[in-house]
């Protein structure tokens, strides 16, 4: 649209001697854009007006003698029924315009890239499939859909892209993800946006949007040769999982190839499909979630793996998903 | 205004309350809701000094980007102090406490208040409670931020927690009982003739306001015992480490805490009804609609605490419902701002301090609550929360709007209240500065939220300095602007000319009787037989 183009132009060039908003650099950023757009236009439209009005009476009626008594005037259903109708409209018309845009950022696309994202007093970690691991840098190819998921060491924190206009808080205990794709190759800051202790104002870093070229190079490069699911394989093993969860079925907890993804029927009669928080809280607290057919024997392992190894461990156990039972590698 | 009650002779020969007895005692020991008022003023200009010292260190501190003036931790907890200090200390009490304990009986043509002894200890809890506070600040001070979000606040942060928190509880119940004894006064005490929809709209804001205190804090007190037990006893409810949930703390905290918003709010909106109606001499355009509207805030205020929440991960539907829920508190709230506009027109309008300072008010109140649509949309929310454009939006309706209308009130019953005039030429100077402090320290923290700058950070990226000085040097003038009343209003309890009873030639019942007011209010409980704001028919008389 020619006219959201003009005024992105404006507001984006600094010269009132900073900008009045930040860079799109995402799929989402110039919709939010949009929408800001309009509801400053509203907040200008009204201020004015209710200014405008009042300056207007202010002047036409000042008190001109200290006797002066006004005739009282009738309230009138009619204004009050306008003046109630219009914003009920206008903020219907808000509502469904940001309701619908949420709505449809608010699921990634399947074919989204996956990095894992782990906040802990004041830095932040992340981890690509592929095994780079980098500390307070995103590295991401511009053009391609990525999903974060995030979760915390210790207290809430905020995952916060501005030239992305997203963000979401990365709470301890639990994952959660956003997702977005670059149209911008650059470098641009995130921060943490919910305050986390001392060093809160230091917990920020950079995305680096790449060219898909350059962003297979830096991967490569970033590697050192092992996988996450392969950092996964090894602490499973590390850790003894590997004793009771035996391929062939003999071990005395579950199978866990082919099973990521599938429902699963709990002691308690709950069925839950086996995802990333199930897998973790199998990890941290599987007393919480006893199988009908297995004891309730196996130790928490909380306090012993770290947020970021309970993600490998998942990576390893999602990377069995599509491994037959009973054919043990 | 000749009620048969009103004598007036030269000050201070008459017997009132302020010179009815003397001594300490006599301060310490009163039941008068009117002297009450008056220890809570002293009380509450006092925290507000304390929290504004520490937002004009926020804002030294925030010049350089690099910070100007203190280590990131003292910083913490210096923008701690100022949001607990204002928010428990200043804006929750300051209009109902001070002006609403004053008027509340005199509006209604009472002796007192229904409780008066109930009435006294609610201000010895509040001054234990800032007592308490203080002591967190000088012995450590406190670094949660005033929301006190776990599990930072119950497991990890190693500052005056506990006491900061017993402080917000204590000030809890004082605002409990305050609330209770508008409510039943208000039910059972007003005078012959008066009727529910002759009384005063700042009545009808403080009952509203009540509702909220009695219904609302008690949340506020649960959320915070079970803090204690997390932090204390290590009982797992918050704490995902020893089984809690860190997002349930949040739900319990905006329970009370989005409400409480409207505590801060609703009785400037009763201020400013008083101010225009009496300086534009006209009835309140759409008097019912206003009284209604407050109603309707206090109940849909109570139903949006989520839109604090939209990106900590509850459901997308959930979102949705408190996204639309929240836009609807948008509609009385400009029903009101659409009637005061109104009453202006036509009027007989002169511009004493209080009604620029309400003037004030609905300007940027107006703009306060339509930079909060930005925040109910859910697109937009998602880049926004978490920034300074909360901490502009929130100033707008706090300091924008409420603290406006209290200064406006204020000044308005400052000479019912001493006796006094104080110079109106200063007081106008004094409103206008902080009208252009205010706007030059807050308007440019919008354009920061939007280019990302995240809240409670002391040390900032260089890109966002400019906005960040602007805000600065817009708060050293927002700082003087307040200094200014405090310095006039002082000099004119002894210097000021003798106000008279009615120097607004206002109505109300607390105009018919003299200034100060007796001990007992009225020498003879009032007749009402005419609506509030019958500015429009002859000087009449009641009673």
């Amino acid at each position: 649209m020619n006219w959201a183009y003009l005024i992105s132009a404006m507001v984006a060039d600094p010269w009132l001697g900073f900008p009045l908003k930040p860079i799109d650099a995402s799929t989402t950023a110039s919709s939010v854009d949009h929408l800001y757009y309009f509801l400053t236009a509203l907040t200008l439209f009204f201020t004015f007006s209710i200014f405008t009005t009042i300056f207007y009476f202010m002047v036409k009626y000042r008190r001109r003698s200290p006797d002066e008594r006004p005739k009282a005037i009738e309230a009138s259903s009619a204004l009050e029924v306008i003046w109630t109708v219009i914003p009920a409209l206008l903020c219907a018309f808000a509502f469904i315009w940001s309701s619908s845009l949420y709505f449809r950022n608010s699921r990634p696309p399947n074919a989204a890239m996956e990095v894992f994202v782990v906040g802990k007093q004041w830095m932040w970690h992340l981890q690509h499939p592929e095994g780079a691991r980098e500390i307070n840098e995103l590295h991401v190819p511009v053009g391609v859909p990525v999903k974060l998921t995030m979760t915390s060491e210790d207290v809430i924190h905020d995952f916060s892209i501005p030239v992305f206009r997203i963000k979401h808080d990365v709470v301890p205990g639990r994952y959660s993800s956003i997702w977005f794709q670059a149209t911008k190759t650059g470098t641009y800051h995130f921060f943490c946006a919910q305050y986390c202790g001392a060093e809160h104002s230091g917990m920020i870093g950079w995305v680096y949007v790449m060219s898909p070229t350059d962003y297979a190079n830096w991967l490569s490069g970033g590697t050192k040769g092992e996988s996450m699911a392969q950092s996964g394989e090894r602490l499973f093993t590390q850790l003894g999982c590997i004793t009771c969860h035996v391929a062939d079925g003999t071990g005395r907890g579950p199978v866990l190839q082919g099973l990521y993804g599938h429902p699963v029927k709990l002691r308690s009669g709950e069925t839950r499909v086996v995802d990333e928080a199930y897998v973790r809280q199998a990890i941290v607290n599987p007393n919480s979630m006893p199988l009908p057919n297995y004891p309730p024997i196996m130790p928490t392992f909380q306090g012993q793996v770290n947020e970021e190894q309970v993600l490998q461990l998942i990576s390893y156990v999602k990377s069995l998903a599509t491994v037959e039972k009973g054919t043990a590698k | 205004m000749s009620t048969a009650a009103v004598v007036e002779s030269p000050a201070g020969s008459r017997v009132h309350y302020l010179n009815a007895s003397y001594g300490i005692k006599s301060w310490l020991f009163t039941t008068d809701h009117k002297r009450i008022a008056l220890l809570y003023l002293g009380s509450i200009t006092f925290m507000f000094f304390i929290g504004g010292a520490a937002a004009t260190l926020i804002r030294l501190h925030l010049i350089e980007p690099t910070g100007a003036l203190v280590q990131p931790e003292t910083y913490n907890k210096l923008f701690t102090v100022h949001g607990v200090v204002m928010i428990f200390f200043f804006l929750i009490p300051s209009i109902p406490a001070v002006l609403g304990n004053f008027l509340v009986p005199l509006m209604v043509g009472a002796r007192d208040l229904a409780f008066p002894r109930i009435n006294l200890l609610s201000w010895y809890l509040y001054t234990i409670a800032a007592l308490l506070a203080l002591y967190a600040v000088v012995s450590g001070g406190v670094d949660t931020g005033w929301t006190f979000y776990t599990p930072y606040s119950s497991t990890y942060a190693h500052t005056q927690v506990i006491a900061t928190a017993l402080a917000a509880f204590i000030a809890g119940f004082s605002s409990i009982l305050t609330g209770l004894n508008f409510i039943v006064t208000i039910h059972k005490m007003r005078a012959p003739g008066l009727t529910w929809f002759r009384l005063p709209l700042f009545i009808w804001a403080m009952y509203a306001t009540s509702i909220i205190q009695i219904l609302g804090t008690p949340v506020l007190a649960i959320t915070i015992v079970l803090l204690a037990a997390e932090r204390l006893l290590h009982v797992g409810i918050f704490d995902p480490k020893i089984g809690g949930d860190p997002i349930l703390f949040q739900h319990l905290f905006w329970f009370y805490s989005h409400p409480a918003v409207y505590i801060m709010i609703l009785p400037g909106m009763g201020v400013v009804s008083e101010l225009i109606a009496c300086f534009a001499r006209k009835r309140i355009f759409g008097y019912s609609m206003i009284a209604f509207s407050s109603l309707a805030i206090a109940v849909l205020g109570f139903l949006v605490w989520g839109h604090h929440m939209f990106v900590t991960g509850q459901s997308v539907y959930a979102g949705l419902i408190f996204s639309v829920l929240s836009f609807m508190v948008a509609i009385p709230s400009a029903i009101k701002v659409f009637n005061w506009t109104a009453t202006l027109y036509k009027g007989s309008i002169s511009y004493e301090a209080p009604m620029l300072y309400a003037l004030g008010f609905i300007g940027l109140f107006t703009m306060g609550g339509l930079t909060g649509l930005f925040l109910a949309s859910l697109a937009t929310d998602v880049h926004l929360t978490g920034t300074y454009f909360i901490v502009a939006h929130f100033h707008y309706i706090m300091v924008g709007g409420a603290v406006m209308a209290y200064l406006g009130g204020i000044h308005f019953w400052w000479p019912k209240i001493t006796g006094r005039l104080y110079p109106d030429g200063s007081a106008r100077f004094a409103a206008l500065i902080i009208f252009v402090g205010f706007n030059l320290t807050f308007f440019p923290q919008f354009v920061l939220g939007y280019l990302g700058m995240p809240r409670r950070y002391a040390v900032y990226p260089a890109e966002f300095q400019v906005l960040n000085v602007m805000s600065s040097a817009g708060a050293s003038i927002l700082g003087i602007g307040y200094l200014i009343p405090l310095i006039y209003l002082i000099w004119s309890i002894r210097y000021g000319p003798v106000a008279g009873p009615n120097p607004w030639g206002a109505k109300g019942l607390e105009w018919e009787t003299p200034s100060p007011p007796p001990t007992e209010n009225f020498e003879e409980i009032p007749i009402v037989t005419e609506e509030a704001y019958a500015y429009a028919e002859p000087e009449d008389v009641h009673g």
